[in-house]
């Protein structure tokens, strides 16, 4: 998500393919020292909708079809 | 004679070249820059409506069937608290179930689901910090979605980043109390539906558009 703008592709690619894997890694840690916060959807055992917050390329669970990331939240007045 | 017409008129130009030469330059850089084409920010006034929509889709995309019904109808988005004694450490909610109300672009509100007591506001933004010099906001729909991503996916960090206040700071308590009527009453026309009936659409019905 980006202001001004709502939802931009910033990367794809298949984690099967090493070399998609290490664009997806590098573009990942892009985005979190760019301050964002990282999220996946994804549905739990009774349908429901959440999110997981994820840190590392590694916490991302294997299944994943996105990742998306948004400005990382601050207290408002 | 041509001669020293020509040494009179090259000593007069060297005279007045104080006065000449500014003049000159001035002019070529008056020219230079009409010529120069300066970079325009026309308005596109579909920009923020695209925006919107791909905002609303995501939205759509990430939550489920019935929370995304609420958002269109009503305007916001409730999501269940998860926290053991509720999201205020000093107060606590006695293991009662609360919930929140997730308006764009407005203060996060917790609520007591039961009796629909307020509990407080939690005033959250998402500054994009890559542009120091301010930027313009997320779209409503996509300001929803990262609240909602942020109290599904950590209730307790999103609640302690927010300034909390007492309710009736920014959200007219009388406005909240109502939208958790039409929320009651937008339930029940649902679960009827559900049901197999074609009980009538929630009376109220508006776009969240």
């Amino acid at each position: 998500m980006k202001p001004g703008h709502g939802e931009v592709l910033i990367a794809e690619g298949d984690v099967e393919r090493a070399d998609d894997e290490q664009r997806l890694i590098e573009e990942f840690r892009r985005q979190l020292d760019a301050g964002l916060w990282a999220a996946v959807p994804v549905s739990d055992r009774e349908g429901r909708r959440e999110s997981l917050m994820v840190r590392s390329f590694e916490d991302i669970p294997w299944d994943a079809d996105r990742v998306i990331f948004f400005p990382r939240a601050a207290g408002g007045r | 004679m041509l001669l020293a017409l020509a040494a009179t008129a090259l000593v007069a130009l060297a005279l007045l070249s104080d006065l000449i030469v500014p003049r000159i330059d001035e002019l070529w850089s008056r020219f230079k820059a009409r010529r120069h084409r300066a970079p325009t920010w026309s308005y596109d006034p579909g920009r923020e409506r695209r925006a919107e929509a791909r905002a609303r889709a995501l939205l759509r995309s990430c939550v489920n069937e019935e929370e995304w019904s609420m958002y269109r109808d009503l305007g916001f988005l409730r999501v269940w608290g998860t926290l053991a004694d509720g999201p205020d450490d000093a107060g606590g909610t006695g293991g009662a179930p609360y919930a929140y109300l997730i308006y764009p672009h407005r203060p996060i509100l917790a609520y007591l689901a039961q009796t629909h007591r307020l509990l407080n506001e939690y005033c959250v933004t998402f500054p994009d910090e890559s542009r120091p010099y301010g930027s313009s906001r997320l779209p409503d729909s996509d300001d929803v979605l990262a609240k909602w991503m942020a109290l599904t996916g950590d209730e307790r960090r999103l609640i302690t980043t927010a300034n909390m206040h007492l309710p009736g700071r920014q959200l007219d308590p009388a406005q909240v109390r109502r939208d958790l009527w039409r929320l009651s009453q937008w339930e029940r026309a649902r679960m009827r539906q559900l049901a197999g009936g074609d009980g009538p659409a929630p009376a109220d019905r508006q776009s969240a558009a």
